[in-house]
């Protein structure tokens, strides 16, 4: 261990003969499933996040014919998640079509966790440890738990542990009015106490992102994925769930005129340089979304398609709570690191995935890409790190649109960035290639490359 | 959602009417007030006996004697006379060799002092000739009248017992494999809710062993509309009859659709059927998921009822879209596919409203009747690769959609049939599942009607 890069290699030769007699094959995305989107509090107001994990399952089971096949292994997570869900995916797997031997994991990443869930397993399936999964996400905004304040809570704890009933009179004697008063999740971020869309509005600002700018992204993303619909891009991707079938949030008829008439409803202390308005910033939604990876044997065997290769991913994550950058700009650093390593530029990508948390936070990261000063100081370039073809960007529309119920988006979109890449086929006698990024909360990001199959 | 998956079948259950009168307090009161009766059905099952009883074959032929052999050859219990007083099971009674009509009397006249001891459930099955223009006046009259004969025997049953035909083309003997299948059919469970109708056999069939417990081992179906009711039993009864079904419905009922699949182990294919590419679609998804294409059932319709006053494009264009024009492309694509050569079958679900017509139903029943004119001139192309195309026209069938007609019209149409009662929507996949079978291979360009016999239309 005396030279790191000899001696780890070693070990991974010696450590792993496992993973290695099985080489590092590849992870391919075979197809998605996800019910519709729903605004918060519309038709899924009373569905549980188990209900829309298992619907979104038993879609992508009968979608592939897996009815009792055991998978090697279900992984998903809820960004906003109920304590009596402590095991979600394995019991959303139980009350499923699949075999009841299949073997299922959460995982959180706030609004990474349905990609980390591609990537983490993937990596599995790479590595020769299982042959199939499933990764996925669910969000319910309108089923959110409700705790206790943590004042109420205290005292409980304490008079469970209470021996006799004079202790227990005494502990509950202290309870007050203000106790009562529950304690509902929010997007505020712990460590500044500011909302998300709050946090978006300096970034905004900071990399000057017009209103119309914003706007117009809105726009092209609602056109987008309606036109999408009408083309039965969705026909294979999606399961009705709760008498929806299609996104709730989609505004077909929207317009820019529509949109610029929004008040704003982010950074409005900066009065009228206020630029984010409830149409440039996705609504809190409900929903699940599931992918189904494969070796490629596995596939093959089971005569299943293949749309695309997990090729890689990246995390990344920034100080938004003392640096000098946005809570949801991580993605701008994961981005180019993910690309160097695979000897690629922007220019190699055929389609950009980014997810529209807000126009804005699409935008400041172009911007960033874009701006000289960026490039060099900040991601040690010689320059900036580069533009992009706007019409290869989100082009059936993104969470602007669709919504963006939190852990389920990464499913959302590494199932349609497969469909388009496998219709795309190639791109000047190479694979077409795409690009996924997704920003989180706590100041992360996680990206990933897929390529056509 | 979650709970269904496990369990296999459907499990269908009579109106509360006919619960009702088939025992005690309910038995008596329907008798002394002279109310419908109507029986429960005996429905198949793979463990079901054939029938329950003897079965009686009547007629003094070479062509009797062949099938009460095939008879025994299916472990059947054959009586060739009646044993006055002794429970039978069915009728079966062989007039192949019929030259005028004063020869029905002595055949007729000993199925009827039979009838009083059918079993509940029995059946009567006449194997005759087809009457054409070809033939001897008098030979034509004899078989025309078998015709009229099961009609009127069908609505003199009671009890739950079907009286049905196999009509035999010239040169087709009464024991050929296509013939005993449409018998076996006819005497089993399977028909239950069919009524007072015939099959035509226009060839021998597959001399092949059938597999009468599975008959669709091995095969690959396609069923359009699966996501509910009769298409979602079709799904069912295919699946159990050993097909891989692949379940089509509209991308909206992909919920319902993706159940049905989950039960049957079969795959969910969301797709509308207007689609240009729906036949490709189709064909793409099961030669790369399973390597063939067997059997096609085209069950997907719509209603958009309006008197024709009233009519209006949309209503008129959807339902032609939809129920007839779909059909035609979709078969163009398979008809033109190497995949769909190896003894193919197609069923369309065709209509009573397209027999007897329908008031408010003049662009339905122009499908429907449609759609048997369809089956009728597919036939030949079809024979060519040694495939059937046939279609089932279901009557009064209990699905969701029949659970909305208002209570009163509701209870009188169930009961305007021989059988007084509704049908399920098992009885039509029943139906579909035997024309879908290989031992069904000399039975095409049929419309069967399932029915209970239906007063109106023929």
């Amino acid at each position: 261990m005396t030279t790191p890069t000899a001696a780890g290699s070693e070990n991974v030769g010696t450590k792993t003969t496992g993973a290695r007699s099985a080489g590092i094959r590849k992870a391919v995305v075979v197809g998605g499933n996800r019910i519709p989107f729903a605004r918060s509090g519309g038709a899924y107001a009373h569905s549980s996040n188990q209900d829309m994990l298992t619907a979104a399952l038993d879609g992508l089971v009968a979608r592939f014919g897996l009815a009792d096949e055991e998978i090697g292994e279900v992984a998903a997570g809820a960004v906003l998640k109920h304590s009596r869900d402590f095991n979600l995916t394995r019991e959303a797997v139980l009350g499923s079509a699949l075999a009841a031997t299949t073997p299922a994991y959460d995982l959180q990443q706030a609004c990474a966790t349905g990609l980390e869930a591609v990537i983490g397993l993937s990596n599995k399936i790479k590595l020769g440890q299982i042959d199939s999964a499933i990764a996925g996400g669910v969000d319910s905004a309108s089923d959110a738990p409700i705790a206790v304040s943590e004042g109420l809570r205290t005292i409980l704890l304490d008079l469970s542990r209470a021996k006799s009933l004079g202790d227990k009179v005494k502990i509950a004697s202290r309870i007050r009015p203000k106790h009562l008063s529950p304690d509902a999740p929010s997007t505020g971020e712990p460590r500044t106490g500011l909302s998300m869309g709050e946090h978006q509005a300096l970034t905004t600002a900071q990399w000057k992102i017009s209103r119309e700018a914003q706007d117009e992204l809105a726009f092209a993303s609602h056109k987008n994925l309606a036109a999408a619909y009408d083309n039965h891009f969705f026909d294979d991707l999606l399961t009705p769930f709760r008498g929806l079938s299609r996104d709730s949030n989609l505004r077909a008829d929207t317009s820019v005129e529509k949109l610029a008439k929004l008040k704003p409803v982010f950074g409005k202390e900066l009065g009228d340089a206020a630029t984010m308005t409830a149409g440039n910033s996705t609504p809190l939604t409900d929903g699940a979304s599931t992918v189904l990876l494969a070796s490629e044997d596995w596939a093959a065997a089971r005569d299943l398609p293949v749309l695309a290769e997990v090729v890689d991913g990246e995390a990344a994550a920034v100080d938004f709570v003392h640096g000098k950058d946005g809570l949801l700009m991580a993605p701008a650093f994961a981005v180019p690191r993910l690309l160097a390593r695979n000897g690629l530029t922007l220019d190699d990508i055929d389609y950009f995935e980014i997810h529209e948390a807000f126009a804005g936070t699409v935008l400041s990261t172009l911007a960033a890409w874009e701006d000289e000063e960026f490039g060099t100081t900040r991601l040690g370039l010689d320059g900036a790190f580069g533009s992009i073809d706007r019409a290869k960007l989100n082009v059936n529309g993104s969470s602007l649109a669709a919504g963006h119920p939190f852990a389920a988006t990464g499913g959302r979109l590494v199932a349609s960035l497969a469909k388009m890449l496998h219709e795309r086929g190639a791109v000047d006698g190479r694979p077409a290639r795409g690009l996924i990024s997704v920003c989180a909360a706590g100041g992360q990001g996680v990206v990933a490359i897929l390529e056509a199959r | 959602m979650t709970s269904q998956h496990k369990s296999f079948g459907v499990r269908e259950q009579a109106d509360k009417y006919t619960e009702f009168v088939s025992r005690g307090f309910g038995k008596d009161l329907a008798k002394r007030l002279g109310l419908p009766q109507p029986a429960i059905l005996r429905r198949y099952s793979p463990q079901a006996p054939l029938v329950e009883g003897p079965i009686l074959v009547v007629g003094a032929g070479a062509g009797a004697d062949a099938v009460a052999t095939v008879l025994l050859g299916w472990h059947q219990d054959v009586r060739r006379h009646a044993t006055p007083k002794e429970k039978l099971g069915a009728i079966v009674v062989v007039l192949d060799e019929l030259e005028h009509p004063t020869g029905l009397s002595a055949p007729m006249l000993a199925v009827g002092s039979a009838l009083r001891d059918l079993n509940r459930n029995a059946r009567v099955v006449s194997i005759s000739r087809q009457a054409t223009t070809d033939d001897e006046p008098g030979i034509a009259a004899a078989r025309a009248g078998v015709d009229g004969i099961i009609r009127s025997v069908a609505k003199e049953l009671r009890a739950g017992a079907t009286a049905n035909g196999v009509v035999l083309a010239n040169g087709i003997a009464a024991d050929s494999p296509s013939v005993m299948s449409a018998l076996r059919f006819f005497l089993s469970g399977r028909s239950a809710f069919v009524d007072g109708q015939f099959l035509t056999a226009s060839s021998e069939g597959s001399t092949e062993a059938p597999d009468w417990e599975a008959p669709l081992k091995g095969s690959v179906a396609v069923v359009t509309g699966a996501a509910r009711g009769i298409g979602a039993a079709i799904a069912r009864t295919l699946a159990r009859d050993g097909a891989t079904v692949i379940a089509v419905d509209v991308p909206a009922a992909g919920d319902h659709l993706a159940a049905v699949a989950n039960q049957i182990h079969g795959t969910a294919l969301q797709l509308d059927i207007t689609h240009p590419q729906a036949g490709e679609r189709i064909l793409e998804h099961a030669i790369q998921r399973y390597g063939r294409l067997d059997i096609v059932v085209h069950n997907a319709g719509i209603t958009r009822d309006k008197l024709l006053a009233n009519m209006d494009a949309a209503r008129w264009d959807s339902v032609i879209a939809v129920n007839i024009d779909s059909q035609l492309r979709m078969n163009k694509a398979f008809l033109a596919s190497e995949h769909f050569t190896q003894n193919p079958r197609i069923v369309s679900v065709a209509s009573t409203s397209g027999i007897a017509g329908n008031r408010g139903q003049s662009n339905y029943a122009a499908s429907k009747a449609g759609v048997m004119g369809m089956v009728r001139s597919t036939a030949p192309l079809l024979a060519a690769r040694g495939g059937t195309v046939n279609a089932v026209a279901p009557g009064f069938i209990e699905t969701d959609m029949t659970a909305k007609i208002p209570f009163a019209t509701r209870e009188v149409a169930r009961r305007l049939n021989s059988l007084q009662q509704g049908g399920k929507p098992s009885d039509v996949a029943e139906t579909i599942a035997f024309f879908a079978s290989p031992n069904a291979a000399g039975v095409s360009a049929n419309i069967l009607r399932v029915c209970g016999q239906n007063l109106v239309g023929q």
